[in-house]
């Protein structure tokens, strides 16, 4: 049933990039306040009718950052009365959606505001040093874990020994993945690529290959949800949030229930997808998260796409890719676009672009229904959201 | 020169682990309420969430439940041990618990492999319990 205060996303903006790094000269608060600028502005709003402020980053970490929304606030020059920091890794803003929405319900928002900024490739300042050796990190960090590839290696490792998954398999996503960004202007990598060059390219941590890992970039994006009565005044045609899910297990990989597993894409999946009471037929475009090729296939099987262990035959065959039977990631995603180190806030542009039809050579046709899920930490946490053309 | 390697800040949680491992043994939480032990060390049991624990020396003999082959380091400090194993390590005791394998040969290493503990000095505070295979 219909209700004037169901939550719908009315703007959307990204920076640009060029060879992984911003093209804009500013600060990565700068970078924030351009696309949260462009975002309402799209949408017909301004900046003083935001009401509500969601943002996660790895910026001024210790500093500013520390407080990022007080902060974000401060350099907007905004007053929000309603504001959520929730950062559990790159699934924060599939998180920040689920929170916008049921503040939008509750009357407790009028315009909400979902911001992300990371300027690590400029800075070249990612995963320097690893994870400070303390309380469960004392337990990893000084063993030489190498963070975040290490937990992945570790998942895909034992995926491979409890279900004869393969590298070849794990390649094929990549291979489709970036046949996508071959469809994008706006991606980062567009060289053709086959699974031999994801086999023969350099081993990073076995037995993942450095063209199964995400890009290493800049990036900026904001996303602004409003109530469906508020929205049929704005001069976008909105998207409507239908579903939400989200749930942690671990940070430290050694406390993962079941590596070959992803538990809280399973919960989040089933809750996102039960309350907006769609089934899995009825996903015409998918955007998971893909920090790394084993990321997609696990996210797959737990999703129920397939079943647990039958991920490397699913995406067999390019499957995944433009033309295939099943499209997903469909900008070129971590592994071709771009990603600043939380790309979450990405997935959930390039699914409104698909439902709203603006995605050119790479539109999926008759796009009603997408399904979005983030993945954050080493695979510790899980936010999935259901957006729906309105 | 490479620069130091991380050493863990020892806490009140993890202390007797660590003076534990400083003698020689593998000395993790067992609940006196459910039984079972658990790692890493906590103050109440992750399992039952009883606080009624204290330090049983287990008998470092476990499985690899997974590994990674790092043939890149993690960070600089980590350079010169490249290619170097890390595990997750299944004791037989139930927890797990990550660690290196120690190997001359990282290609010999599979999930399943029977191992066993030994203490690895790093500084005057810390010998790390790394793994190797039986
Ligand atoms: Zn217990």
């Amino acid at each position: 049933m219909k209700n004037g205060r169901d939550p719908v996303i009315v703007g959307i903006a990204d920076a640009p990039i060029e060879d992984g790094k911003f093209v804009t000269k500013a600060s990565v608060l700068g970078h924030a306040a351009l696309v949260a600028k462009a975002a309402v502005e799209e949408a017909g709003l301004t900046l003083d009718d935001v009401d509500g402020l969601l943002t996660a980053g790895m910026w001024g970490v210790p500093g500013p950052g520390q407080l990022a929304t007080v902060t974000l606030g401060e350099y907007l020059n905004i007053m929000p009365t309603y504001v959520d920091g929730t950062n559990i890794g790159g699934s924060a803003f599939e998180a920040h959606v689920a929170h916008a929405a049921m503040a939008l319900r509750e009357g407790y928002c009028e315009v909400a505001l979902i911001v992300y900024s990371s300027d690590q490739k400029s800075l070249r300042s990612r995963n320097l040093g690893g994870r400070p050796s303390v309380l469960s990190m004392q337990h990893e960090t000084p063993y030489g874990m190498p963070t975040p590839v290490g937990g992945y290696a570790m998942a895909a490792r034992r995926h491979m020994h409890e279900y004869g998954t393969t590298s070849e398999n794990l390649a094929e996503i990549a291979v489709a993945t970036r046949k996508w960004a071959q469809l994008n202007p706006a991606a980062t990598r567009r060289d053709p690529l086959s699974v031999d060059d994801v086999l023969s390219s350099t081993m990073i941590s076995e037995p993942l290959h450095l063209l199964d890992c995400c890009l290493v970039t800049d990036g900026a994006g904001a996303i602004v949800m409003t109530t469906a009565e508020r929205a049929r005044d704005l001069k976008t045609a909105p998207v409507a949030v239908k579903g939400y899910g989200e749930a942690h297990t671990h940070w430290a990989i050694g406390e993962m229930p079941d590596l070959a597993r992803l538990l809280p894409a399973q919960k989040a999946g089933e809750t996102a997808m039960k309350m907006a009471g769609v089934s899995h037929s009825d996903i015409d475009v998918v955007e998971v998260y893909d920090s790394f090729t084993i990321t997609v296939l696990l996210t797959l099987e737990a999703l129920g796409f397939c079943k647990i262990g039958e991920g490397g035959d699913f995406v067999s065959g390019q499957r995944t890719a433009p033309g295939g039977a099943f499209p997903m990631n469909t900008n070129g995603g971590g592994l071709s676009a771009l990603h600043p180190g939380m790309y979450g806030m990405f997935l959930l542009i390039e699914a409104c672009r698909q439902l709203r039809g603006v995605c050119g050579d790479r539109q999926v046709a008759g796009a009603e229904t997408a399904l979005v899920h983030g993945t954050g930490g080493t695979l510790s946490s899980g936010a999935t959201v259901i957006l729906q053309k309105d | 020169m490479s620069p130091e390697k991380p050493l863990p800040v020892i806490d009140h949680d993890s202390a007797p682990y660590w003076e534990a491992a400083q003698e020689g043994r593998l000395d993790i939480p067992l609940c006196g309420d459910c039984g079972k032990h658990h790692f890493y060390p906590r103050a109440i049991c992750p399992h039952c969430h009883s606080d009624n624990l204290r330090f049983d020396t287990v008998s470092g003999r476990g499985e690899v439940h997974s590994f990674t082959i790092a043939r890149r380091p993690a960070g600089p400090a980590f350079a010169d041990d490249v290619p170097y194993v890390v595990a997750l390590i299944e004791l037989e005791e139930g927890p797990r618990m990550m660690s290196r394998i120690q190997t001359d040969d990282p290609e010999k290493v599979h999930i399943g492999a029977r191992v066993e503990v030994t203490f690895v000095k790093a500084s005057d505070e810390i010998a790390h319990p790394y793994f190797r295979m039986t």
